[in-house]
Formats: C-alpha cells, sequence, structure tokens
C-alpha cells in the first residue's frame, strides 16, 4: 500500500513539473540506486554457474531485484539488460527470464550463456564479471511467446541449446500454478554435459510432466515427424512452444507445417559479415539498397530518403540516427564498430557488410 | 612586421586593437599540415576516452543535484536560508547548463550508451528547447563559426559584434541591448531560433517558425511553472521569497553563460570570417577558422568547471565533441602548435576578455572609419615562418 501510494506520488504530474526537464528518476537515483518512478533497475543478488566446463563457456543464472517499477513478467518474456561492460560504454542485449512468472517487483533469473565471440559481451561479463550487489539497467519484460492465462490439458515444449530458458520458465510457471494437465517437454542439447537445469528438471519428471532430453551427436534420433508421431501421436493439434537455434525451429516448423497450434521463438544472432558489399536496409521506410561503400548519409539519399544532416562532416550530430546491427567504419578515424542499437553520425559512417539502420 | 607581435600588441591595448588588421595566413601545404597535427590529437584523445570520463560526467551530476536539492530545501528557511539557496541553485543552474548540458547536447558523451546524458534525449534547465538550440548552436554556430550572416550567434541578431556588420543608427544602443541580453539571457536564447530580425526582414516566413515557436512555449511553459509556480507554492507562506530566490538564481546564471560565452568569441583579436573566404574550405582551414574565431580565458579549475570548460573555447571549437573535461590537457599542445605556425592563441584572463569585449561593443555602437585597404592585403601577403 504505501509503495504504491509513493509510486503514485512520484509518478504524478505534480512531481514531474517540479523536477522537468530532467525527471524525477534521475534526482531519485542519486539518493538510492534502487528507488525509481519510471525506470526500471536491478540489483544482482546471485550468480549461479550452471555450466562450467574447461574450455567451454560458461551458463549462468543470475537473479536479479528489481526496482518496484517492475510491472513483473509472464512465462516465455524478454528482457533488455544493459550493463557497462568495460566499466565505460553500456550495452545492451535481451534475455529470456528463466524463472516461474513474477509479480510487479518481484525477483526473478536469466539464464546466460556466455558468448566469447562477441565483444564487448554482456552475456560474458554476467558470466564471468558481475558481481551480486551490482547494479543493471532493465526494460519491462517484452514478447508474445507466452502460456495463455488458461492452459490447455495436453501442450508440448520443445527447445534446443540455450533456447531452454523461456521454457524453463513456463515448466516453472506450470508447477506453481499446479497446472494438471499432461506437458511434453523435448529439450535438444550437445550432450548430456551441456544440459543445463539438470536437477532441476529430474525432479520435475512424472506428475504429469513428461521429459525427454535428446542427445543427437550421441546418437538420439533428431525431431521429426516421425518422432513427434511416436511419441505424442496426432501431435500437429496440440498446442506446442518451440524455441531454439535457427536449424531446430526450421525441422519444427516444418513438421507442424501451418498448424495454429505451433508458437515460435528464434534465437537470432545479429550477422555481420566484415566485408564491403552487402545490402543497407533501412528499417523505418523498409528500403533497401546495394552497399555501395560511400557514408550511410550518402547512400541513404541516393536510395531517395531525406535523413536529417547538418555539417556532413561529423561534428554537428544532427545526422545521428540508430545502427540496428552491422559494421560501420568512421571514415575519419577508420575505427569500426560492431554494437547493435548504436547511435552513429551517419555523414562519417560507411557500412562494411550488411548493415541495418533506423532511417 | 609579423603579424604575431601585432596582435600580442593589440591583445595589450584592446581600446586600440582593430579587427582584419592582421589576419594571419598559411599556405595551402602548411593549412593542411596544421590540420593532420590537429586530427593526430583528436585521434588520440578519442582512443583515450574510458572510465574516468564517465566518473566525472558521473561526479559533476552529483554535485549538480545536490546542490539543486539543497537550494530548493533552503528556501524553506525564511531570511538565513534565502542567500545560500539562491547561491546553491546558481550554482546548480550553471553547472546544469554549461558543464553538463551544453557538452552532453554537443554529443560528448554519446559514446556512453547512457540514455540519460545522450545528446538526442538530453534537455537543459533553462528556457532554449534542446532540439532548437542543437540546430542553431551545433550545427549553425559550430559549423559557420564567425561567419557573418551564416553565424547567428555574431550579435545574435541583436548586437553588431563585427566590423563586417553594416552600421545602422540602431547600434547605438549596441551597449543596452547588451546589457539586456546579459539579464535576459535564457530568454534571447530560447527565442534566437526563431530568428525574428529575418522574420522582419521578410527573409522568414511565419511557418518556418511554427514547430520551433511550438517548442518553445512548450518548454517555457514548464520552465515557468516549476520555477515561479511550483516550487514557491510549496513553500506556502514563503512564496513571494522563494518566487525571487528562483527569479534570482536564473538571472545569476544568465549573467554568468552570457559573459563566457562573450568572452570566447569577441574579445578583440577574435576574427570573423566572410561567406566567400569559407567557400569549398579544406579541413585544415577549418580549424583554422576555428581557432582565430575563438578566444580562452585563463583562470583556476573552479572557473573552468564553472564555464563548462568554455573557458577553453578554441579547443571547444577545434574538437567540439570531445569530452571538455579533455581540453585543459591538451591545451598546452594546441599553444605549442600555434606558435609553430605563428597563429595567435588569444588567451587571456576573465577581466581582460571581458574588458575588450565590453570596449568592442561600444566601439561597435559607432560607425566603423573606412580604413586604408592596403594595409590589410600587405600583411596577408606577407611570407609567413612555418
Ligand atoms: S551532419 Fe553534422 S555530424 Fe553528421
Amino acid at each position: 500500500m504505501a509503495v504504491a501510494l509513493g509510486t503514485r506520488i512520484l509518478r504524478s504530474n505534480a512531481v514531474a513539473a517540479l523536477t522537468t526537464p530532467h525527471g524525477v528518476d534521475r534526482y531519485l537515483k542519486h539518493i538510492n540506486p534502487m528507488w525509481a518512478a519510471h525506470e526500471v533497475r536491478a540489483r544482482i543478488v546471485d550468480i549461479h554457474h550452471e555450466v562450467d566446463l574447461p574450455g567451454e563457456p560458461r551458463v549462468a543464472t543470475v537473479t536479479l531485484q528489481p526496482t518496484s517499477t517492475w510491472a513483473g513478467h509472464r512465462a516465455g518474456q524478454h528482457v533488455s539488460v544493459g550493463v557497462e561492460v568495460d566499466g565505460t560504454r553500456r550495452t545492451t542485449r535481451v534475455f529470456s527470464v528463466s524463472s516461474a512468472d513474477s509479480k510487479p517487483g518481484e525477483r526473478f533469473t536469466i539464464t546466460v550463456r556466455a558468448n566469447p565471440d562477441r565483444v564487448p559481451s554482456v552475456s560474458s561479463f554476467l558470466a564471468y564479471e558481475a558481481k551480486p550487489g551490482q547494479m543493471v539497467h532493465l526494460s519491462q519484460a517484452e514478447g508474445d511467446f507466452v502460456l495463455p492465462d488458461r492452459v490447455p490439458e495436453r501442450i508440448v515444449l520443445i527447445s534446443g541449446g540455450s533456447g531452454i530458458t523461456p521454457l524453463m520458465s513456463m515448466l516453472r510457471s506450470l508447477q506453481r500454478r499446479t497446472h494438471r494437465g499432461q506437458v511434453t517437454f523435448l529439450h535438444y542439447a550437445r550432450s548430456e554435459d551441456h544440459q543445463i537445469f539438470r536437477e532441476e528438471l529430474a525432479g520435475i519428471a512424472g506428475n504429469g510432466v513428461d521429459i525427454h532430453l535428446l542427445h543427437p551427436e550421441a546418437g538420439d534420433p533428431n525431431l521429426s515427424p516421425a518422432y513427434l508421431t511416436k511419441l505424442l501421436g496426432e501431435y500437429s493439434e496440440i498446442p506446442t512452444w518451440a524455441c531454439g537455434p535457427a536449424p531446430l525451429m526450421e525441422a519444427v516448423k516444418a513438421a507442424y507445417a501451418d498448424s495454429e497450434a505451433l508458437s515460435t521463438e528464434y534465437f537470432q544472432p545479429p550477422k555481420s559479415t566484415g566485408v564491403a558489399g552487402g545490402q543497407i536496409s533501412y528499417a523505418r521506410t523498409g528500403t533497401e539498397s546495394a552497399n555501395s561503400g560511400e557514408t550511410v548519409l550518402e547512400q541513404a539519399e541516393a536510395a531517395g530518403l531525406t535523413p536529417e544532416f547538418g555539417c556532413r562532416m561529423g561534428i554537428c550530430f544532427s545526422c545521428t540516427a540508430t545502427k540496428k546491427s552491422g559494421l560501420v567504419r568512421n571514415v575519419l578515424t577508420g575505427e569500426t564498430s560492431e554494437l547493435p542499437d548504436e547511435d552513429i553520425r551517419i555523414c562519417v559512417s560507411a557500412p562494411e557488410g550488411d548493415c541495418v539502420i533506423d532511417l | 612586421m609579423t603579424t604575431t607581435v601585432m596582435n600580442k600588441i593589440a591583445l595589450k591595448n584592446p581600446f586600440k586593437f582593430r579587427e582584419d588588421e592582421a589576419v594571419p595566413t598559411l599556405t595551402p601545404e602548411q593549412m593542411d599540415a596544421f590540420g593532420v597535427e590537429l586530427d593526430a590529437i583528436r585521434a588520440r584523445v578519442i582512443a583515450d576516452l574510458g572510465e574516468v570520463d564517465r566518473e566525472y560526467l558521473y561526479k559533476i551530476v552529483r554535485i549538480q543535484r545536490r546542490c539543486e536539492i539543497a537550494g530548493r530545501a533552503l528556501f524553506y528557511l525564511p531570511v538565513i536560508g534565502w542567500l545560500p539557496a539562491v547561491a546553491a541553485l546558481s550554482v546548480s543552474k550553471i553547472l546544469d547548463n554549461m558543464e553538463i548540458g551544453h557538452n552532453v547536447m554537443h554529443g560528448q558523451y554519446d559514446w556512453l550508451g547512457d540514455p540519460d546524458y545522450n545528446s538526442r534525449v538530453f534537455d537543459w534547465d533553462t528556457m532554449a528547447p534542446a532540439e532548437n538550440w542543437k540546430y542553431g548552436h551545433n550545427y549553425m554556430h559550430h559549423t559557420y563559426t564567425n561567419i557573418v550572416g551564416k553565424d547567428r550567434d555574431v550579435g545574435y541578431g541583436i548586437l553588431r559584434m563585427a566590423e563586417d556588420q553594416p552600421w545602422r543608427p540602431y547600434y547605438l544602443g549596441n551597449a543596452a541591448y547588451a546589457f539586456g541580453l546579459m539579464m535576459l539571457f535564457e530568454w534571447g536564447v530560447g527565442v534566437h531560433d526563431l530568428e525574428v530580425d529575418e522574420l522582419v526582414a521578410g527573409r522568414r516566413t511565419w511557418a518556418e517558425n511554427r514547430d520551433i515557436g511550438a517548442r518553445i512555449w512548450k518548454k517555457v511553459k514548464k520552465q515557468v511553472t516549476k520555477d515561479y509556480i511550483m516550487w514557491p507554492l510549496l513553500t506556502g507562506p514563503l512564496f513571494p521569497l522563494t518566487f525571487a530566490g528562483n527569479f534570482t538564481a536564473n538571472i545569476v546564471r544568465n549573467i554568468w553563460t552570457f559573459n563566457i560565452i562573450f568572452c570566447g568569441h569577441f574579445p578583440a583579436g577574435a576574427q570573423t570570417f566572410t561567406i566567400e573566404e569559407c567557400e569549398n574550405e579544406t579541413r585544415g582551414h577549418w580549424y583554422y577558422r576555428q581557432l582565430l574565431g575563438s578566444a580562452n580565458i585563463s583562470g583556476s579549475k573552479l572557473m573552468h568547471v564553472m564555464s563548462g570548460n568554455l573557458s577553453h573555447q578554441i579547443e571547444h571549437h577545434l574538437f567540439p565533441d570531445l569530452p571538455a573535461r579533455r581540453y585543459p590537457e591538451i591545451a598546452a599542445e594546441i599553444r605549442e602548435i600555434c606558435e609553430r605556425y605563428d597563429l595567435p592563441y588569444n588567451s587571456g584572463p576573465l577581466h581582460r576578455q571581458l574588458g575588450s569585449v565590453f570596449a568592442k561593443i561600444v566601439r561597435l555602437s559607432f560607425p566603423t572609419p573606412r580604413r586604408k585597404v592596403t594595409a590589410v592585403t600587405e600583411v596577408t601577403a606577407a611570407p609567413m615562418a612555418a
């Protein structure tokens, strides 16, 4: 009650008028980083290593205590997590929530596999460097890949690799909601050693939950219509949620054809070829053109767009636009950068290879 | 007679100095080499940006927020609280506008990836809406620095600040207008982008101003509500005192920012340029123009922080998007380069730069007597030492 009233006051027009133009959050966080009226932040309260094999990227579950502004999440949703990876630049990545449905302000967990290929890597930071007590920046939970409020009697969950996290959230929610129906859970991993949540899954198995952990590299069957039929019978009408890497998802989609019963989510790492050529896509206008190697501003204009600009020499920032993905080279300094969702001055940035710009 | 000597003499006696008498020039080769040297400094600083810069910004923001909170709170202490409240609030507004607002809106901290200090998101505690200001300042002023007829910061459309601006009897009031602009500086900057003088002259239409005007109106309403209604109301019976205190803090900030900015561009020795001179200019010439059009103020560290390091106006104009806290550390190097190229590096203590600005404002309120053009060409054509 008191919290709700406090939040109501902090979000009021009166407080907004008193704190304009900066807004109340920019004052609150100087008093206590866990106080917020609009923004969402979280304190890391625990880091648990799920898989920690030598020579393998670590998988860690990070428990987060969000600010009271966290609106909660539904199993299957994801959240953007922003951290200052090298102590300086903030980088943001999206992770699925791995814990059961959360209510406003409630703790939740994300489970991340360190990705050392990408620098700076939020996942590597969380898995190897983060310490309890540190703050991270969050978005609200997002995504439509969720269980309905009334869960059908019979459902199927299919995941591969790290795609297990949203399904784990669903499974845990079903446990908590005391779902009485029949759940079949299929998970594909490289080997038994790579299996995260192994013990918990063993504990859940039985009681209407049917768990199949499959390791095709060790001889287990791949996902195919024949296998699904053997396991489930007339499977294509059973409500199914599937999440995993592209090859698995292609197999699932092929097996279910156009069935309305299937909901999917991809785990899509942004591709960057790092060579000249490729395509520039302009996300907002839906235009596309072959990358000529000129600056984004010149190419956008050649493609018929009219982006804002001022000096056209990199000093006034009028032309700043968000690069969604791809590698760009600063034509003044020769510096390259491939951070996703990065603000670039398009008058001095030339893409190398594929690139998506919010124009 | 070399140009630098002339400049030194001129700076000693600002009342006698006249612009254009000694514009030092460089050969195209020198100009290019000059540009390369400055580019190298820029690259080095960018490579070095990191945690210290982030921590510095956050520290200044912490100090500013605390001053603001202290200022607002001290108004509850009648009589003894009033002066400290005004002082704290003035400091808060000055830090907010200069070391934080001006610099963040230049994109100096965009690389942090922190949306709170991103040039596209940030707005400051003053009448001018960020979006309008960024166009007039970051684009028009920083690209066309001191080009008469292009850079609207030359005289702000009100004053005569360069001899190239033709004299009219209106300018007899130059000093009075300057005083008025100083007191109402935040309002001046706010309506600056409407280009009222251009509107009156018929070179600009009302339609062009619709969006700009709407943004100003929205921002002004918010600023006025905050400082002159909401915070005073919150202090109940002390309303008039709080109102007066907020008003005073705004004026203090106006006076300070006006003086810093005018000292940065208009003391004796700072050059103005014509549009023709700057057509097809090279990177080197651009740097050269930025250097000659700016002036530094020497002083203590506190003075530099309170001016948002715009006391290093030269470095700021050479590298507008580098975090301003880096300007002091590169200043010595810039000065050394200038010496080598025999270019003036205009720097002086606040009182001297102010005196010289004031002298110029008064001098330019009267018509400028014609000069012999030959003297200028002679000096410009003189060979320069490398
Ligand atoms: S247009 Fe001025 S920075 Fe790109």
